[in-house]
C-alpha cells in the first residue's frame, strides 16, 4: 500500500494566491449598529432597505449561536474581529476590459471571462463585498431577464425585488440569515419574464480577498410563469491565517409551471466558515432543483431546502459533499410538503477522507391532510481512510394517509476486490481509489451540465491524491 | 414470600416531595438515592430544543399530580393476582402492585441447585451486593433521559434481581408482571439481568394498570447484561391504561459472541418513551432491536435507541414498526453509532409507519455515526398507508373492509413478533393487539 498518486494535471492552488488590498471602502472589523449605518450609506440604501439592515442586527445579536446540534466548531468565529464590508468604491463594470487590472488579474487566473466566451448567457463576478463584472448577452438581455447584482436590483427594480425579497427566507430564520440581512452586499438579482427559457447558464463568480472578511451575497432569482434559468455559482478564496467567513443567504421563486436550476461548486479555502441559507419556493406544477457540490472549506453547514407550495410542485437536491482533513461537510436538504401531489427527491452522496467528517442532515415534513405526496432520500455515504467520519441525521415527519415517504442510507467503503481487480489490470492503487470513487457519485455526476462534471472530477481527483498508502 | 406487613395502610405522599425511607433497604442504598435525588433535581426538564427530546411532547411531563408509596388492601391483593395472567408455562414470575412484590412463584429447585438467583431486587443488595452494585445503573443514560433516570435512581424500591450463572439454560421464559394501582400512582420498575458465559434466558415483562382510565406515572429502568457466548431476549408487552405517562430505559451490555434480543410492544400509556441502549463490547456479538406500536386515539410512542459498536465485528439490527391511527403520534430517533477502530460493524436500522388516518403523525429520525471504516451500516425509514390493492383483493374474496384492514395490519406487525421465535409469547403479543384494535 505504498503506492503513489501521478500528479493530476490540474494546479492545486488554482484559487490560492491573492493580491493586495486596495479597498476605498472599508467598515472595518466588528459589528455594531455603526457598521451597518456605514454599509447603508456607501450604499445608499433606500430607507426600506436600511431598516431591513436594523432588524437583521437586532435579530442577530438575540439568537445564540445553534449549538445544540450542531458543530462546537462555530464558537470559533470571532464576530468582532471579521470586517463585514470591504469594496474599492466604484461600480460593477459592464466590460471586462474597465476591471481594475489587479482583480481583472484575479479572474482571469480563475478563468472567469474565459468561460464567458465560451457559452453562458451571463456572468457576475463578486470581488469581497461588491460586484466588479457583470454582464449578460444581448439576445438574452432582449428577451427581457434582468442579471444584475443585488444592490443594483433593488434600486432600478424595487417593484420586483421588494415584492420577493426576505419573502421566501425571513431574517428571523437563523443567526445567520439575520447577519445576512444586516449586512448582505452583493450577489445576484435575477428575474426571467413568462415563458422565456433561458437557453444557458447564468453565471457567478464570488471570491474572496481579504483577511479576516465576512462576504455575505445575497441572491434573488424570480423566474415568474412557465420560465426557465439554471444559474450556476463558484468560489474561492486563498487561505489566510485566520478564519473567513462566508454567509450566504439565496432565495428562489418559481411562479407557476416555472423551473430554476441552481448549481453550486464551493471550493473555499480550508479555514472558510460556509454558513449559508438557501431556499426555494415552487409554485403549481413548478420545479427548483439544488445541486449542491462542496469541496472546500472548513466547516460547511448548508442545507438547501424547498418549499413547495402549488399542486403537482417539484423538489430535487442533488449534493455531493468531499471532506478531507480538518473538513467537516455538514450538508443535505430540507424538503417542505404544503400542497397535494407534490413530490421531491433528495440524492446525496458523501466522501470522508483522511479525518475528514460528512454529515447528512434532512428534513422532510408532509403536513395534515395532502394527497399524494411523495419523498425519495438517499444518502451514501463512502468512508476512504479508518479515521475518516460520516453521519447522517434525517428527520422525516409524515401525517395522514395518502403519501408516501421513504428513506435510505448506506455508508461502505471501497472494496478491497474491486482495488485488488483494477491493480491486477494495470492501474496502480492510487488510480483505481480515484476510479471507484468517481463510479461512486458518477451517476450523480451524469446529470450536472457538462462543464462542471468535468471540473468536479478533478476536483475529486485532487483531493484523492495521497490518500491511499 | 417476602412481604412487609403492615398494621393499617400507608397513604400515598406526593412523587415530587423527594425520597421517603419507606421500605428498609441498605444505607449505602439510601445515599445513592439522596445523591439521585439531587441529580433528579439540579437537572433541567427536557425542551423539544434538545435533540433527544425533538418533536416530544414534553407538556405531558408534569409531573406534579402524582403520588407514590400507598399500600395495598388484601382484597386488592387478591384482586391483581387474579388478573395477572400472562403466558401458561413459565420457569419464574414475579408480580408487583405499586412497586411492592405480591407474589413470587420460585423457580425450580433444580434452577436453584445450578446457582440461579431470582429473587427480590432489595434482597440482591443484601445477599449479592457485589454483583448488584457491579451493574446496577452502571451505564450511563445518555438518550436523554438522565434526569428521569435520576428520578428513577431515588425513588425504587423494588424491582427483580435475576442472574443466570454459566452454561445454565433457562427453556421457558421468567415473567414479571408491573400494576399501577389507585389514581395518580407512581411506580419506578426494575429489572437486573445478569447472565454469565453461555448462560440462555427469556424475560418478558407486563405493563398494566388496574384502573382502565385512571392517570398514572412509570418510571423504569432495566439493566441486562449478556455475559460472553450467552443469549438473552427480553420481551416488554407495555399495557398501560391511556392515562399514564410512562418512561423506561433500557441498557443493554453485549459481551463478545453473545446475542441480545429485544423486543416492545406498545398499546398502552397517554405518553411513553422507551430508550433502548445496546453496547456491543465483544467481538462476534449481535444485537436485536424490535419493537411494534400501535397508537391509536390520542397516544404518543416516543422511541429513542442507539446502536452503539465499540467492538469490531460485531452486529445489530433494528426493525421498529409502528401503525397509527386517530390523532396518534409516534417518534423514533435512533443512531447507529460505529466507534472509531469499531471496525469490520454489520449495523441494520429500519423504522415504517402505517398511517391509517389522516390525523395521525409519524416522525422519523434515524440517525448514522461512523467513526470507523470497513463498516457496513444500512437504515432505512418508510411511511406510507394500506396499499390500496391488498384491501381490493381481500374485498373481493368477500372480506369486510375494517376486517381486511385489521388483517393487513396485524400482517404488518407480525413480520416483526415472529422474529422473536416464540410462537407462546408471539400469541400472547398478538392477543394484546387483537384487544386494541377491538376498542
Amino acid at each position: 500500500m505504498k503506492t503513489q498518486t501521478k500528479a493530476v494535471d490540474i494546479n492545486r492552488s488554482i484559487g490560492d494566491f491573492f493580491y493586495p488590498e486596495a479597498h476605498v471602502r472599508d467598515a472595518g472589523a466588528g459589528l455594531s449598529e455603526r457598521t451597518i449605518e456605514y454599509i447603508s450609506d456607501v450604499k445608499e440604501d433606500p430607507d426600506w432597505v436600511r431598516e431591513f439592515r436594523r432588524r437583521g442586527l437586532k435579530t442577530f445579536l438575540e439568537k445564540p449561536l445553534p449549538t445544540h446540534w450542531a458543530s462546537k466548531d462555530l464558537e470559533a468565529i470571532d464576530f468582532d474581529k471579521i470586517r463585514y464590508y470591504l469594496a474599492p468604491g466604484t461600480e460593477a463594470k459592464r466590460s471586462w476590459e474597465e476591471v481594475p487590472d489587479d482583480i481583472k488579474r484575479t479572474f482571469e487566473r480563475l478563468g472567469i471571462p474565459e468561460q464567458e466566451r465560451k457559452f453562458l448567457a451571463g456572468v457576475e463576478a463578486q470581488f469581497d463585498s461588491e460586484a466588479v463584472y457583470s454582464n449578460i448577452k444581448k439576445a438574452v438581455g432582449e428577451q427581457g431577464v434582468i442579471f444584475v447584482g443585488s444592490t443594483e436590483g433593488l434600486k432600478n427594480y424595487p417593484e420586483i425585488f421588494r415584492k420577493w425579497f426576505g419573502k421566501v427566507i425571513p431574517i428571523a430564520d437563523n443567526k445567520f440569515s439575520a447577519l445576512n440581512s444586516a449586512v448582505f452586499s452583493g450577489g445576484s438579482f435575477i428575474y426571467v419574464p413568462p415563458g422565456v427559457k433561458v437557453k444557458h447558464p447564468l453565471q457567478a463568480y464570488f471570491r474572496i480577498n481579504a483577511e479576516n472578511f465576512g462576504q455575505f451575497e445575497r441572491t434573488l432569482i424570480i423566474a415568474d410563469e412557465g420560465a426557465e434559468v439554471t444559474y450556476m455559482e463558484g468560489c474561492t478564496a486563498p487561505k489566510f491565517n485566520t478564519p473567513t467567513l462566508h454567509s450566504a443567504v439565496v432565495e428562489l421563486i418559481a411562479l407557476k409551471g416555472a423551473k430554476i436550476q441552481y448549481i453550486t461548486v464551493q471550493n473555499w479555502a480550508s479555514n472558510v466558515f460556509n454558513l449559508v441559507t438557501k431556499r426555494g419556493l415552487a409554485q403549481e406544477n413548478a420545479e427548483v432543483k439544488w445541486i449542491d457540490c462542496n469541496i472546500g472549506s472548513r466547516l460547511t453547514m448548508k442545507y438547501p431546502s424547498v418549499i413547495m407550495k402549488g399542486r403537482k410542485a417539484r423538489g430535487e437536491v442533488l449534493s455531493i459533499a468531499l471532506a478531507n482533513d480538518g473538513q467537516h461537510q455538514d450538508t443535505g436538504a430540507k424538503m417542505i410538503h404544503a400542497a397535494d401531489e407534490t413530490t421531491s427527491n433528495i440524492v446525496s452522496k458523501s466522501i470522508s477522507i483522511g479525518k475528514g467528517r460528512a454529515t447528512y442532515r434532512g428534513l422532510v415534513h408532509v403536513p395534515k391532510h395532502l394527497k399524494h405526496c411523495k419523498n425519495n432520500t438517499e444518502c451514501d455515504a463512502l468512508l476512504i481512510n479508518a479515521t475518516s467520519r460520516t453521519d447522517t441525521y434525517p428527520a422525516i415527519t409524515v401525517r395522514g394517509t395518502g403519501n408516501a415517504v421513504q428513506h435510505e442510507a448506506s455508508v461502505s467503503q471501497v472494496s478491497a476486490e474491486q482495488i485488488f481487480y483494477m491493480q491486477q489490470r494495470g492501474l496502480s492503487e492510487a488510480q483505481a481509489m480515484s476510479l471507484s470513487v468517481n463510479g461512486f457519485v458518477n451517476d450523480l455526476v451524469r446529470q450536472f451540465p457538462m462543464e462542471y462534471s468535468v471540473e468536479l472530477k478533478r476536483l475529486i481527483e485532487l483531493e484523492m491524491e495521497g490518500s491511499v498508502g | 414470600m417476602s412481604l412487609v406487613t403492615h398494621e393499617e395502610l400507608k397513604q400515598p405522599s406526593p412523587l415530587l416531595s423527594g425520597p421517603a425511607e419507606l421500605r428498609e433497604l441498605p444505607e449505602w442504598f439510601h445515599d445513592q438515592q439522596r445523591a439521585a435525588w439531587k441529580q433528579f433535581e439540579s437537572l433541567p426538564k427536557p425542551t423539544r430544543k434538545d435533540q433527544a427530546w425533538r418533536f416530544s411532547n414534553v407538556v405531558l411531563l408534569d409531573l406534579a399530580p402524582f403520588k407514590f408509596g400507598g399500600t395495598l388492601s388484601e382484597e386488592e391483593r387478591t384482586a391483581i393476582l387474579e388478573r395477572s395472567r400472562g403466558l401458561d408455562e413459565v420457569a419464574g414470575r414475579m408480580i408487583f402492585a405499586g412497586d411492592e412484590l405480591i407474589e413470587r412463584d420460585v423457580i425450580s429447585d433444580q434452577l436453584k441447585k445450578r446457582g440461579v438467583i431470582f429473587q427480590s431486587l432489595e434482597r440482591a443488595m443484601v445477599e449479592h451486593t457485589e454483583l448488584f452494585r457491579k451493574h446496577f445503573m452502571s451505564q450511563p443514560t445518555i438518550l436523554g433521559s438522565a434526569k428521569f433516570a435520576a428520578l428513577h435512581q431515588a425513588l425504587v424500591s423494588s424491582g427483580t434481581f435475576l442472574y443466570v450463572p454459566r452454561g445454565v439454560e433457562i427453556e421457558q421464559p421468567i415473567e414479571i408482571f408491573h400494576w399501577l394501582n389507585g389514581e395518580n400512582a407512581s411506580v419506578f420498575p426494575h429489572l437486573l439481568l445478569v447472565t454469565d458465559e453461555l448462560a440462555k434466558v427469556t424475560v418478558i415483562e407486563h405493563f398494566r394498570s388496574v384502573n382502565e382510565h385512571a392517570p398514572g406515572f412509570a418510571c423504569g429502568v432495566n439493566d441486562l447484561v449478556a455475559g460472553p457466548g450467552a443469549k438473552v431476549t427480553y420481551v416488554c408487552a407495555q399495557n398501560w391504561a391511556e392515562n399514564v405517562v410512562a418512561l423506561q430505559m433500557n441498557s443493554t451490555v453485549v459481551d463478545h459472541d453473545a446475542s441480545a434480543m429485544s423486543l416492545n410492544l406498545h398499546v398502552g400509556s397517554r405518553y411513553s418513551r422507551f430508550e433502548s441502549l445496546s453496547r456491543l463490547i465483544g467481538e462476534g456479538g449481535r444485537s436485536d432491536l424490535l419493537a411494534v406500536a400501535v397508537a391509536k386515539h390520542q397516544q404518543e410512542f416516543d422511541a429513542r435507541t442507539l446502536q452503539d459498536h465499540i467492538s469490531p465485528h460485531t452486529a445489530s439490527d433494528l426493525l421498529y414498526k409502528n401503525a397509527l391511527d386517530d390523532r396518534a403520534r409516534t417518534i423514533f430517533g435512533g443512531l447507529i453509532r460505529v466507534e472509531p477502530h469499531a471496525h469490520f460493524t454489520d449495523a441494520y436500522q429500519k423504522v415504517r409507519n402505517l398511517l391509517l388516518s389522516d390525523d395521525a403523525e409519524a416522525n422519523s429520525m434515524p440517525g448514522l455515526e461512523i467513526l470507523a471504516d470497513n463498516v457496513r451500516c444500512t437504515h432505512g425509514a418508510t411511511s406510507g398507508q394500506i396499499d390500496e390493492d391488498e384491501l381490493f383483493y381481500l374485498r373481493t374474496r368477500g372480506i369486510p373492509v375494517s376486517v381486511a384492514q385489521r388483517l393487513i395490519v396485524t400482517g404488518f406487525l407480525d413480520e416483526v413478533i415472529q422474529r422473536l421465535n416464540h410462537p407462546a409469547i408471539a400469541d400472547h403479543l398478538n392477543r394484546l393487539i387483537e384487544e386494541k384494535f377491538a376498542t
